[in-house]
């Protein structure tokens, strides 16, 4: 899960958490330029994946 | 004497099981099934003069066999409709529910009862729920807590959490000899030196959540991209609500390489969507999910994203949502799946 309000998801028990920039734009950052953004959306992507292949006992930051 | 009505569907009312369903409304004189326990624990002072029953499938959608089932309720002059216990009974419950709500709408008091996940809870509207079993198995003391929460009922009294109250509960004021600072200072003193005192408000009890084991590589997988942020194509033709979603919707994907501003947009009324219009892709990643199946980063990516608004979603829709998101995805060989909230 990719979201902004992490104590949120910890507190209802979401297991793997990709913390965003906020909560309008979860996969972007209005701040950056459009290619900076792109990065940063493919950065977040990655951390996705990177939880989706992590064992985990419970809420967990990635 | 009080005159009580049961409401039964057509199993406890002895019809018969899915096979009778489709019982149309009707009426037998004074306890049936489970209603004669009921008696029992009512007592000589309430009579059941009669059990109205439904088969499930017309009392959950046909407004045409609810009414008949009101008119033969209204007929009795009861002063206390009773419905249930429904248990976790789906359709069953969502007809106790606007049985009994439409019981009280037509100024005849009415409680009905089934389990707390039960989907027709709030359905209830006006009427109080009491808490049942989850099974047939805990039919006695389901009925106990029942008979119970009738008495009450009939002498006038209000019923509370405390009597196995569930669902909406109208917030009653009423005015104390200290002031909110006084009692806030005086709960966090207690909880402080251990004691474990009540809040005023229930505060939720959300699930826990086992967590899946982790995917061996996503080189071999096919992964979904799914959303509470409301985004949908442009003038939402499928009318997803904007708040309090009671359903979830799926588009494809399956030729999109890019998620293109002017042909989505997002109908959440929790936050602005400006940013988001202006750039779908800050909801639903699909420019950059298509880069990394195209480098086998992803074995593939699903072919359709799914959606709905988490915003003031009750517990119970996100819950079978939730459910049903799993149920999908899993049918459609996906093993993982990549949620963005806002």
């Amino acid at each position: 899960m990719l979201c902004n309000l992490v104590s949120v998801a910890e507190r209802v028990g979401a297991v793997r958490i990709v913390p965003t920039r906020g909560i309008p734009y979860p996969t972007g950052d209005p701040s950056l330029t459009p290619t900076e953004e792109r990065a940063w959306r493919r950065a977040l992507l990655l951390r996705a994946l990177k939880a989706i292949t992590t064992p985990v006992t419970g809420p967990t930051q990635f | 004497m009080s005159r009580v009505v049961h409401y039964l569907n057509q199993f406890f009312a002895g019809f018969g099981g899915e096979n009778a369903a489709s019982t149309p409304p009707g009426l037998k004189p004074g306890a049936v099934g489970p209603g004669k326990k009921l008696q029992e624990l009512l007592g000589a002072e309430h009579e059941v003069v009669a059990t109205v029953y439904c088969g499930d499938d017309l009392a959950a959608v046909s407004p045409d066999a609810l009414a008949t089932v009101l008119e033969l309720v209204a007929q009795q002059r009861p002063d206390l409709l009773v419905a249930g216990p429904a248990s976790t009974s789906g359709r069953y419950g969502v007809a106790c529910a606007r049985v009994a709500a439409g019981a009280v709408r037509a100024g005849i008091a009415a409680i009905a009862s089934m389990h707390p996940e039960n989907p027709g809870l709030d359905d209830a509207g006006p009427a109080p729920v009491i808490a049942s079993g989850a099974s047939v198995r805990e039919m006695g003391a389901s009925l106990e807590r029942l008979a119970a929460a009738a008495r009450k009922r009939l002498a006038g009294e209000p019923l509370r959490e405390a009597d196995g109250r569930i669902g909406k509960t109208p917030r009653k004021n009423v005015l104390v000899d200290r002031n909110a600072a006084s009692r806030a200072v005086d709960l966090l003193l207690a909880r402080l030196a251990g004691r474990d005192a009540p809040a005023e408000v229930p505060v939720p009890k959300f699930d826990h959540v086992t967590p899946a084991p982790p995917i061996a590589d996503p080189s071999q997988a096919t992964i979904a991209l799914v959303t509470e942020s409301g985004l949908v194509p442009v003038g939402n033709p499928d009318r997803l609500e904007s708040a309090r979603a009671t359903r979830w919707l799926r588009y494809s994907i399956a030729d999109k390489g890019t998620a293109p501003a002017g042909e989505y947009a997002s109908v959440h009324g929790g936050y602005s969507t400006v940013w988001a219009n202006q750039d779908p892709n800050r909801l639903l990643p699909l420019d950059v999910a298509r880069e990394l199946e195209r480098e086998g980063a992803i074995g593939a990516l699903h072919g359709e994203y799914l959606v709905t608004t988490g915003n003031g979603t009750t517990v119970p829709n996100a819950r079978r949502f939730g459910v049903e998101w799993a149920a999908e995805l899993r049918r459609a060989g996906i093993s993982a799946a990549i949620l963005t909230a806002t």
